[in-house]
């Protein structure tokens, strides 16, 4: 998916048929093209260009929900110093750092294990990839019935190791525990596919060369198999890296999205439909934009610079 | 590092715990609440709540049509036109369309909530479906284009000597050949849609227009008092069957559709 942002972005040039009347067919086919593409032209610019400059206009004016806007300059960026918002950036960024090494470290052990064609890796294979196939409030509903019934099955093995009643989604470092395991249980199948291909794509040859020096499985661990997947999991990294920096589901089913564990998307909905204020949540929007674009790039040069 | 017998206990203790919490639900979903109750006593109660969960399956597959036919049918043409046919903007509609993937849908859902309303698309589900679509564009694109690269260009010729126009050749020869890619493409918008939960959370008002998410969310949030929890693990399970169904019969085009490309660094 978002393997597309690093492979060629210019389209090749059209082939066409070497035509006997070239000039009229060449005419017919441009036509042909708009047409064609005019249904996504129509679509990308009313719900994603319009949009966009819309957010930016949006963000350097005053504009309640209900009621006439005006222009107040960058009054609205005084949001980003809201002690509840920069609480939020600290929350989303301790949540996106425990995730992406947790699910990264899960993801690559379950990669390992199921990488080579056995008798029943297909099966297990498929059982570690299923929880990818449910929506992510599905498995926050889920998980909200594990965390917080008594008759759970996890309270009922808490109870049994005489853990007494747990409080899964009590404090911040609770829910934030809690919501991590549920994330690695929705997702490590999803990451264990991608880092596997990229297992798969390293050439048998290379194990064979380190093993006839000699080099024992820690070794070809370390200096073959992590180096050569660096772009593999560079990619992961940016997928998870920007998915937790966007969460939303999870904690805003999880804990009603209160106020200790308020992700920066949470804190946009807040602004813009409980305080009703577009203008401020369009000002966040657009920094929280600004700081992820600066990110893609810097990911993308990364993974650029490691591939080759 | 694990060998041998080792590796086939290790992979089985897994399996079993990536299993429980779908296994728990089930099961706790069949649980009755109060003596005498039955087994499906959870699943009425569910189907008796709010609109009905009738009102709500059908929002969800109406979103999630909207999205998987705006999604094929132009990606296709879309997909056809960049691989095929020379036209004027063509690179920059290209990269417009992939910048989609670099700006998150979270940070415009505040303009598109406006936008929406001024196109007298706020609480409709066309809108919400048309919305869901364009997340499915780049992607899309991207799969569609690849895979008309893909087909030989013999085909077409073929198809045009034969009295074929090019729209002609497209619908009766060359879709074929792209149908892996179409079927990749619809899978992934279906599920994406199906289980959205943010965009209809804020462009859907009308509680008749909720889908089946919302819904969950308004039963778990208990604005009727208590949190029904045996009706909230039957709408789990009522949600994410059809997207573990759909996923175990299709899972070869699944898997193919998002490790394509993926090796490309």
């Amino acid at each position: 998916m978002v393997s597309v942002l690093s492979s060629r972005v210019s389209a090749p040039e059209a082939t066409a048929p070497e035509p006997r009347r070239r000039g009229s067919i060449a005419r017919g086919r441009r036509r042909l093209g708009i047409a064609y593409a005019t249904p996504m032209a129509v679509l990308v610019a009313v719900f994603f260009v319009v949009p966009l400059g819309l957010m930016l206009w949006m963000s350097v004016n005053h504009w309640p929900l209900v009621g006439a806007s005006a222009p107040n300059g960058v009054e609205n960026f005084a949001a980003l110093s809201d002690p509840l918002f920069l609480r939020a950036v600290g929350f989303t960024l301790k949540y996106t750092a425990v995730t992406t090494v947790v699910l990264g470290l899960v993801a690559f052990g379950l990669a390992l294990l199921v990488q080579h064609d056995r008798p029943g890796t297909g099966f297990v294979r498929t059982v570690f990839f299923l929880p990818s196939a449910v929506g992510l409030a599905s498995t926050s509903l889920l998980f909200y019935g594990l965390f917080t019934t008594d008759s759970s099955a996890l309270n009922q093995v808490a109870g049994f190791l005489g853990l007494g009643r747990v409080d899964w989604l009590g404090s911040e470092g609770s829910s934030l525990g809690s919501t991590v395991g549920m994330i690695t249980w929705r997702f490590a199948g999803f990451y264990m596919l991608i880092l596997m291909t990229g297992l798969q794509a390293i050439d048998p040859e290379l194990y064979e060369a380190a093993r006839i020096d000699g080099a024992n499985r820690r070794q070809i661990l370390w200096r073959v198999t992590l180096p050569l997947l660096r772009p593999t999991l560079a990619l992961a990294m940016v997928l998870s890296l920007t998915g937790s920096l966007l969460a939303f589901d999870q904690f805003f089913i999880l804990t009603g999205g209160r106020h200790d564990t308020a992700t920066v998307v949470i804190d946009i909905y807040r602004e813009a439909f409980l305080s009703q204020d577009l203008g401020r949540a369009a000002a966040v929007s657009v920094a929280t934009l600004a700081v992820l674009i600066v990110l893609n790039f810097a990911q993308l040069r990364l993974i650029r610079r490691e591939g080759r | 590092m694990i060998r041998g017998a080792g590796r086939h206990v290790t992979s089985a203790a897994l399996a079993v715990l990536f299993l429980l919490p779908l296994l728990w639900t089930l099961y706790s979903s069949l649980t009755g609440r109060q003596a005498g109750e039955s087994g499906t006593g959870n699943y009425r109660r569910l189907a008796d709540y709010g609109s009905g969960l009738g009102t709500y399956l059908l929002n969800t597959t109406v979103v999630a049509l909207v999205a998987v036919s705006v999604t094929v049918v132009t990606t296709t043409l879309g997909g056809y036109a960049m691989a095929r046919l020379a036209f004027p903007g063509r690179n920059l509609l290209f990269l417009v369309t992939l910048a989609i993937l670099m700006v998150p849908y979270t940070t415009i859902l505040v303009p598109l909530y406006l936008l929406l309303g001024w196109l007298g698309l706020q609480n409709s589900l066309i809108g919400l479906g048309l919305v869901l679509a364009v997340l499915q564009l780049p992607f899309g694109l991207f799969m569609m284009r690849n895979s008309f690269e893909a087909l030989p260009i013999e085909l077409e010729e073929a198809a045009l000597i034969d009295g074929c126009s090019a729209g002609g050749a497209l619908w009766r020869v060359l879709l074929r050949g792209v149908l892996p890619g179409i079927v990749t493409i619809a899978l992934f918008s279906f599920l994406a849609a199906w289980n959205e939960f943010v965009a209809p959370l804020i462009f859907l008002t009308d509680g008749e227009k909720f889908t089946l998410p919302v819904a969950l969310f308004n039963l778990q949030s208990g604005s009727l008092g208590s949190v029904d929890f045996g009706a909230l693990q039957a709408g789990v399970v009522v949600s994410a069957l059809p997207c573990v169904a759909v996923f175990l019969v299709l899972q070869r085009y699944y898997v193919r559709g998002f490790t394509s490309g993926a090796l490309k660094g």
